[in-house]
């Protein structure tokens, strides 16, 4: 029988992500509670408290916003494992919640099938948005940065022109899309007052979907392989121009994904829905998807932690404006948090070092 | 009490998880060549860095003229008169000849250059030690040989009485290493001292004086060179008895397996092509050798073979498959190995465990997938088979990650994984690249080995040593052209290096006469 080792759990590589990203996240907290200190003395224990636990009580919500930024944070994070910057995520999951509006609201089909076939078009929005660039990469060489930036605004004017032209889906008046019908919604999981729905289950078995395709697949092998040395995948014989258009669509169909899941949602009030406003923003959700990636260390499982704890910040931080904390001092000390996490990398040097070290001193 | 001008007294320099060098001492007469030999990864460079001060011993104390110095940078080491020449030169190649030797210390008058005085000085030196260097020259235009000696002329132009030379004999043809040769012993002549780092034992005895034996880190002994042989130093070197000869029969060559006609290559840094018209055959049972100094057009030929980068023109057909157009993949499974030149550029992922690495050819075939998914057990036990077989060393074993193993042990994975693999012609580029002795013979072995079962072995190679070693058939590439065949047994190294710098080549007759 096997014992339990300590040593070989604390010297994997997993284990070390995982403590840098704690030292990340603890090192974040730190500074963000300075700015708060800094903002109002007085109030920012308490404040601080709420950011810290507040999202405790909403549990539901958590969850709830925890999906769209999962999914992003896979679309980054899987093109990342093969040495592609994926920054168009905004672009793909707007194009996803374009492909699942009009077919909420333009197909009608029985309730139970309506849902799922929404949530696939958005993936092929998506899947169709991280395509392109995947193509312009491996045919012509063109830096897939700077195409997935173009798309985010090219998508983004194209779904909000789209749908100010619709008149079944855009209300002028209002300057939003109209409700969603019910048989569209996705089903709620019946925690009260909050929108949490079946989404994040899904989302949660897509991530470990892609970590089984990941690491025990060929695609998976070549993949990885690819990103880390594209020289000697190239001499083994893999086809990289394939792998680089898969991977792209793979990508962008789970930011098309996120874009279905948000705009989707049910809402919690009675007769209503989510809402689209063609406002020419380019949707925070996608870049969100960046920091996710990068706390998550690209690896889809740890993708899905840290979109639960941004997700868990913000919330918490929603809650701190009921110590006088204007909005935007909450969104600094939450991109504090997120920009620390993001170190999570270097952070990992510091840690097996200072475990090295350590060692030695045992010795 | 001898007179010593450097003393490197009990030196101990740790890196995280090796001690380098391990309370070593070295002293430097006044006048004399001193060699510093050594396999790699003995400490010989780590040893030179602490006396140029680009690294600081933990241990361990520097004299010059007896005086106890410290040495935190090279710019002490430069006010200390030590020169040194690197292994890849430090030159901008944009430059001209004395616009790189004064960099640095510019001679100028309020701001100005002043190029009159510099020009005087170097054409002095260069006059008075035989370098014949063109100051005016731009560094891209000259020749690797004459870029060495502007890197000598720094240290001269700075007055340095001490100067080291790490593997200067590497880059060179065998001309301008007994050109080499003959500007060391004028240093000496002139009371400068030289160290001189290198793990060639031949030109150790042609020389040196005295030679300083490094293993593993630590110091085994200084020798005079008259006192001792080739044969004894590379037993001080390496810790036993090493085969400096490659034990083989006479080759057997059967059937062609590889033939190219008439492959022309464009080059990527200028307009002129990189190859040029080359035709060839490698028959079954025969080890054929591409020579020549880097840079002929070597690495672009076997690029274009492998399918690495895009041939201009020409065929190449393998074991009768036309095979020009065809994927890396396709060629693979005609039989294709291939040993590439940069290990750890297109040989290996350094991220990916051993075991990863040993199936990076194979992951497909249906020996270790099903329906996609790789069969992890079965990756296990092929890869255990191979380590097993080619004794391939590492902290552990198929979980290895690849970055962590030595350049030896990571060269004989891929040897093993080539080796290994369904082939009929076996490519090696520069297989014994940086490697210790005890690593070449093993693989030179397998070579020989690959060639007694049958195959077809085309081998890529600078060394010299190695070329007349291994061979049975040499072909010198000169400018991307194949300018001589000829048989091991009946030609000379000179004769060898005279077509490898272009000064001969045999008309394209005589080649094709070789041939048959």
């Amino acid at each position: 029988m096997q014992s339990f080792d300590i040593k070989r759990v604390t010297k994997s590589k997993g284990f070390s992500a995982f403590t840098a990203a704690l030292l990340a996240i603890f090192l974040g907290l730190v500074f963000g509670f300075i700015i708060m200190f800094a903002a109002s003395p007085e109030n920012s224990l308490s404040g601080f408290q709420m950011v810290l636990f507040g999202g405790m009580g909403r549990l539901g919500d958590v969850f709830y916003f925890a999906t769209p930024i999962l999914m992003t944070g896979l679309a980054v994070g899987f093109a990342f494992k093969m040495g592609l910057f994926n920054i168009g995520a905004s672009g793909q999951y707007t194009m996803g919640m374009f492909f699942a509006l009009y077919v909420g609201f333009m197909w009608d089909l029985p309730a139970g099938i309506h849902w799922v076939a929404a949530i696939i078009a958005g993936m092929v929005g998506g899947l169709l948005w991280g395509l392109i660039p995947g193509i312009f990469k491996a045919l012509l060489n063109v830096n897939e940065v700077i195409t997935s930036i173009m798309f985010n605004y090219i998508g983004m004017y194209l779904v909000d022109m789209l749908i100010q032209g619709n008149a079944k889906m855009y209300i002028s008046t209002k300057t939003r899309t109209a409700y969603l019908p019910d048989s569209v919604q996705l089903p709620a999981l019946g925690i009260a007052n909050s929108s949490v729905n079946v989404s994040i289950i899904i989302a949660i078995i897509i991530a470990v979907i892609l970590f089984i395709v990941l690491n025990k697949t060929t695609f998976g092998y070549e993949l990885k392989a690819t990103g880390f040395n594209k020289h000697a995948s190239a001499y083994a014989g893999m086809n990289g121009k394939r792998n680089i258009i898969l991977t792209m669509a793979i990508a962008g169909a789970m930011a098309g994904f996120g874009g279905a899941f948000a705009i989707l949602a049910p809402s919690t009030i009675l007769g209503s829905s989510m809402t689209y406003e063609p406002i020419n923003v380019i949707a925070a959700n996608g870049f969100n998807g960046i920091a996710v990636a990068l706390l998550g260390n690209s690896s889809p499982v740890g993708i899905i932690f840290s979109a639960l704890f941004i997700s868990y910040i913000q919330r918490g931080g929603t809650l701190a404006s009921l110590f006088g904390f204007k909005p935007e001092i909450i969104d600094v000390v939450i991109a504090v948090i997120i920009y620390f996490s993001a170190f999570a990398m270097f952070m990992n040097t510091v840690v097996v070092k200072l475990f090295k070290k350590h060692k030695k001193e045992e010795v | 009490m001898e007179d010593y001008i450097i003393e490197m007294l009990h030196i101990t320099k740790e890196f995280p998880g090796i001690i380098a060098n391990d309370d070593i001492t070295l002293k430097l007469r006044k006048g004399e060549i001193h060699a510093l030999l050594g396999e790699n990864g003995a400490g010989k460079s780590t040893l030179m860095s602490v006396l140029f001060g680009l690294y600081q011993a933990e241990n361990g104390e520097i004299k010059k003229n007896g005086n106890v110095v410290k040495i935190n940078n090279p710019n002490d080491a430069n006010d200390l008169g030590i020169g040194m020449v690197h292994q890849h030169f430090k030159l901008v190649e944009i430059f001209t000849v004395l616009e790189n030797i004064i960099l640095g210390i510019e001679p100028n008058k309020l701001g100005f250059l002043q190029r009159k005085k510099a020009r005087e000085k170097i054409i002095m030196l260069s006059e008075q030690y035989g370098l014949k260097v063109d100051p005016d020259a731009l560094i891209e235009n000259i020749s690797v040989g004459m870029q060495q000696r502007v890197e000598i002329l720094k240290m001269l132009y700075r007055d340095n009485e001490i100067l080291i030379f790490d593997e200067p004999t590497a880059v060179l043809t065998p001309q301008e290493i007994d050109e080499l040769m003959e500007i060391m012993r004028g240093f000496a002549k002139e009371g400068k001292s030289i160290l001189f780092i290198t793990h060639k034992l031949n030109e150790i005895i042609a020389v040196a004086d005295r030679c300083t034996v490094l293993r593993k880190g630590k110091l085994i002994g200084t020798v005079d060179i008259k006192d001792t042989t080739k044969e004894e130093l590379s037993r001080m070197m390496v810790g036993r008895d090493v085969l400096l000869k490659v034990d083989k029969k006479d080759s057997k060559p059967g059937n062609v397996v590889l033939s190219i006609k008439n492959v022309t290559v464009p080059s990527k840094t200028h307009r002129n092509n990189a190859v040029k018209n080359v035709s060839f055959d490698v028959r079954t049972g025969e080890i054929v050798c591409l020579a020549g100094i880097d840079g002929n057009g070597q690495t672009e030929f076997i690029q274009a073979l492998t399918g690495l980068e895009k041939m201009s023109g020409g065929r190449i057909t393998l074991c009768g498959r036309d095979i020009t157009k065809a994927s890396i993949r396709t060629r693979s499974k005609a039989g294709m190995s291939h040993i590439p030149e940069d290990r750890q550029k297109h040989g290996l992922i350094l991220d990916y465990t051993l075991e990863q690495n040993l199936v990076l050819e194979r992951y497909w075939q249906p020996e270790f997938q099903t329906c996609n998914f790789i069969k992890d057990r079965e990756v296990r036990y092929y890869a255990e088979k191979l380590i097993e077989q080619y004794d391939v060393r590492s902290g552990q074993g198929p979980v290895t990650t690849v970055r962590s193993m030595s350049g030896g042990n990571q060269q004989k994975a891929i040897l093993a994984r080539e080796i290994d693999k369904d082939h009929e012609l076996l490519i090696a580029v520069q297989p014994t690249r940086g490697l210790d002795v005890g690593a070449i013979e093993y693989i030179h072995k397998q070579l020989v080995a690959r060639r007694d079962a049958g195959k077809a072995v085309l081998l890529m190679s600078l060394e010299l040593e190695e070329v007349m070693n291994v061979s049975d058939r040499i072909l010198v590439m000169y400018e991307g052209e194949i300018v001589g065949e000829f048989d091991p047994k009946s030609v000379t190294v000179q004769e060898l290096g005279l077509y490898m710098s272009g000064a001969k080549r045999q008309m394209a007759k005589e080649i094709e006469h070789a041939v048959i």
